[in-house]
């Protein structure tokens, strides 16, 4: 037997190297994770708690999303989320233009109210405005004003406040401070119907509103232009729809003739002022500008606000998730616990059937899972890869896979043994033919993969990245590790002289002595 | 010693010594597969299958309390103004499932806190998952696409890597396994979630991979087959599928037993989620995946290639010589030993390693 092995082709020194050159590559690459400081994974929010939304832009049929303005969508809610001050808060787009929101942590319903409303735009009468500092009040304020008044006064208590304003109204603008950030959020309650209290978006000024006249879905069409000819510079043009026509030329025709700040119409948005230009004239005719020393961007924020409402975009809320921690930790360990469970099964089995080369496998799958988590370390730095459930699910499958290609592997030696061939040289020939096996079988695998990543959305997008990524790292396992490790073992001597121990004893390669003794 | 015998099984496998008619009795198979594509499409036509929310639209509240009940569940949601349908299920010990359709923001607000008052739970321990309508019909068209896109890719890259005719074979048994997964949960109306349609999508691959096992070994088996005369395509074919059924029959139970464990675990411990959704889809799709990459595909793919006037050609002169191996037309007993192989094993193409025997 000793003397026909002429015709096997790798030196084990040199599977030996492979095995090597794997090892430093993966020595190496942990040794960057930890110099970089990633040594935990990045959990999903459903391992961890949290709250994650999904939105998409309500596009007109056969229109096209606009990057841009998803991108500005998502910078408004990122500011109104990270309002809630938690940490790692993440708002993302994805390339059909869905936008997602993910607070790890907080499951509670103030994430869904901050993203899913989406503030209207609404134009309110200016009644009092002061500096936005917590000592104004609207007395003080009103005091140059109120002897105008307003021409309809219903408010019966309005002896020193401006027409429509009362006390508790006074004393809300009064005690409201505007240089607080957390005054100037929006996404307050806004009530139609109702006076509003509330700061301009800078928190320069503070303001008592009217009720609302006008809506803003009321508003048809908003444009940024640079009117050169009356050197208004940039300026906005807004035109209104029918009902937005009558109301806006009301609320026009009534203000014009009253004194500043009562002639101001506030642009409300968000709970907010965006804006409070004076009304020079009325305007019946549906369609208005509003100019005033505009910067370009000014000018184009302000006519998307009043196109758009909050958002640069209408959003349509697809999926909300609130995961309680205890449920994010209950799933962690079911996913964990599962895995453990699948891969002593596998163990146990590659093991009882295939003793020895059984071996070969649970060292492939350790290395295999080495690696894979390496990479989960890694792509989480890199590529902000998160380990969802779905993912984990992904990895406990893909156990399943790759040890498959060592099965394939392992009954193609035991073929070629059946064919007569030497033990050396079948590892090599049946090597040959897994090899091709293999590598099919894995690239359809690949190609399912990808197709899942790119066809599926939100979470089980997880569970394909994972498929793919461990279907990649088995190639890497078989071809670098698994196979010269065979090759290796079957050329030590304490293996190839069959020492019952070994893992390639002959009766570790129970096929051929059994079947030689059934046969004989 | 299950082991000892299995691989002894393998080994005779292998030589031929033992075979198992899948090519002879296609038609049998075929008339199976065909009645259970029949029972699926009239589950499919009759009851259709039970979608999640993800597809109609809704919300699904967990709460995790020791003194659920599934009235005081119907009763809190009433009581938050919930008049559509809802569905309470008890899961486990103290775990109650709620859910309900699309509902707006501000009723799954109070439903939220009727929840936490009823059974005293914190609001912020209570999962609420929400999908919007619409919601379900991207999923559903990316499914779609997704798996019009595999099908293609994957066709036409085995017919470059094998032979345009395993790659419509492999395709037809994938579809075949889609069907009768997407039968059986129109059948038992398992609820059909975006993890389970993931499930469906992975099991082309998974399919797949069993197929190509196969058809690789029929490929060697059959390459210059038409100048040896020794065995007809199917004859080749079916030896190939005996050959590696041991490997399919491994590759199976290692791919099922992860699915498995995470099925035990996900049902079990969690319940409804991604984890039963999934695995539930794949368990099944691994069963009818290695079902048909053994009695679907391969028979599939002789049937074609038995077309083509060279093999008809081979299978003639085959039988001329007196069949040295059986045709597919000789043996319609169920499991077939065949008479060459019981005395003639000793002469049969294989050289017997003699010097592994005599270690044993």
């Amino acid at each position: 037997m000793s003397a026909n092995i002429s015709k096997a082709t790798k030196k084990p020194a040199k599977s030996g190297r492979t095995i090597a050159v794997l090892l430093v590559v993966f020595v190496a690459f942990s040794a960057l994770a930890i110099f970089q400081g990633d040594t935990k994974l990045k959990l999903g929010l459903d391992l961890r708690g949290g709250t994650s939304v999904t939105l998409a832009p309500k596009v007109a049929s056969g229109g096209k999303v606009d990057k841009a303005a998803v991108d500005q969508a998502v910078a408004i809610i990122r500011q109104r989320v990270n309002s809630l001050g938690v940490a790692e808060s993440e708002v993302s787009s994805q390339s059909n233009g869905d936008i997602i929101v993910s607070v790890p942590g907080n499951s509670s319903s103030r994430v869904v109210d901050l993203v899913g409303a989406t503030a209207q735009l609404r134009f309110r009468q200016v009644l009092a405005v002061g500096a936005g500092n917590a000592a104004s009040s609207a007395t003080s304020s009103a005091t140059t004003t109120s002897t105008k008044g307003g021409k309809k006064v219903t408010s019966p208590s309005a002896a020193t406040f401006p027409a429509g304003v009362n006390a508790a109204l006074d004393n809300a603008f009064k005690s409201l401070d505007c240089t607080i950030a957390a005054n100037r959020q929006g996404g307050a309650i806004d009530d139609p119907t109702q006076p509003l209290v509330s700061c301009s978006r800078q928190g320069a000024e503070k303001y008592i509103l009217a009720p609302a006249e006008v809506e803003g879905n009321q508003v048809s069409k908003a444009s940024a232009v640079l009117d050169n000819a009356n050197g208004n510079g940039w300026m906005v043009l807004l035109s209104f729809n029918g009902a937005g026509t009558n109301a806006f030329g009301k609320m026009t025709t009534r203000v014009t003739s009253l004194a500043s700040p009562q002639n101001q119409a506030a642009i409300v948005l968000d709970g907010l002022v965006v804006s409070a230009p004076r009304i020079n004239e009325a305007i019946n005719s549906g369609s208005a500008q509003i100019s005033g020393r505009f910067t370009q961007t000014d000018a184009t924020d302000l006519a998307n606000k009043l196109k758009y409402g909050a958002l640069p975009l209408a959003l349509s809320v697809q999926e909300i998730n609130q995961i309680s921690p205890t449920l994010g930790s209950d799933q962690l360990h079911a996913g964990l616990l599962a895995g453990l469970i699948g891969l002593i099964l596998v163990v146990l089995y590659s093991v009882l059937y295939y003793r020895g080369l059984g071996l070969v496998s649970v060292g492939s799958l350790v290395v295999a899972g080495s690696i894979t988590y390496l990479s989960f370390l890694l792509l989480g730095k890199w590529i902000g890869f998160t380990l969802t459930l779905a993912g984990i699910a992904g990895a406990i499958v893909s156990i399943g896979i790759t040890a498959d290609s060592f099965i394939v592997y392992f009954e193609r030696l035991r073929d070629e043994v059946r064919e007569g061939r030497s033990l050396r040289t079948a590892v090599e020939t049946g090597w040959q033919r897994a090899r091709r096996t293999i590598l099919v079988a894995d690239f359809v695998s690949l190609i399912a993969a990808a197709l899942l990543y790119f066809f599926a959305v939100g979470g089980v997008r997880g569970f394909a990245f994972t498929l793919g990524l461990t279907t990649f790292v088995d190639l890497i396992v078989v071809f670098f590790f698994t196979k010269p490790l065979v090759t290796i073992l079957s050329r030590v001597a304490f293996y190839s002289s069959g020492h019952p121990l070994s893992g390639l004893s002959a009766k570790s390669l129970g096929v051929v002595t059994h079947d030689g003794k059934d046969l004989l | 010693m299950a082991r000892s015998s299995m691989a002894g099984l393998g080994g005779r496998l292998y030589r031929g010594e033992k075979s198992f008619d899948f090519i002879g009795k296609k038609r049998r198979f075929y008339a199976f597969s065909g009645l259970l594509i029949i029972i699926s499409a009239v589950a499919l036509g009759t009851q259709g299958l039970k979608l999640g929310i993800e597809f109609k639209g809704g919300s699904v509240f967990t709460v995790q309390s020791p003194s659920v009940t599934v009235a005081d569940g119907h009763a809190a949601l009433t009581s938050a103004g919930v008049t559509t349908e809802t569905i309470v299920q008890k899961i486990g010990a103290n775990k109650l499932r709620l859910q309900t359709t699309d509902l707006p923001q501000s009723t799954i607000s109070a439903a939220r806190n009727a929840l936490s008052t009823t059974f005293k739970v914190d609001p912020a321990n209570i999962d609420v998952q929400t999908v919007g309508p619409s919601w379900g019909k991207e999923i559903t068209h990316k499914a779609i696409y997704g798996l019009i896109g595999f099908l293609l890719v994957v066709m036409l890259y085995l017919a470059m890597a094998f032979e345009p005719k395993m790659a419509i074979a492999a395709i037809i048994a994938v579809i075949h396994d889609v069907f009768i997964t997407v039968g059986i949960y129109a059948l038992v109306g398992f609820d059909v979630t975006p993890a389970t349609v993931i499930g469906f999508l992975t099991i082309l691959g998974y399919s797949l991979y069993d197929t190509v096992v196969v058809f690789d070994k029929v490929r060697e088996n059959t390459k210059g087959i038409t100048s040896t005369a020794k065995m007809s395509y199917s004859a080749a074919a079916n030896l190939a599928v005996n050959q590696t059924l041991v490997r399919s029959f491994n590759t199976s139970v290692i791919a099922l037993l992860p699915v498995a464990s995470i099925l035990f675990v996900g049902a079990g411990l969690l319940g409804a989620g991604t984890l039963k959704d999934l695995s539930l889809a794949l368990f099944i799709g691994l069963a009818t995946g290695t079902y048909s990459s053994i009695f679907v595909a391969t028979p599939l793919l002789a049937t074609l290639r038995e077309r083509e006037p060279a093999m008809k050609a081979l299978a003639k002169r085959v039988s001329a010589r007196g069949g040295v191996v059986e045709t597919i037309d000789k043996n319609t007993a169920g499991v077939v030993t065949s008479t060459h192989s019981k005395d003639d094993h000793e002469r049969g193409p294989r050289n017997q390693p003699k010097r592994k025997s005599r270690r044993r």
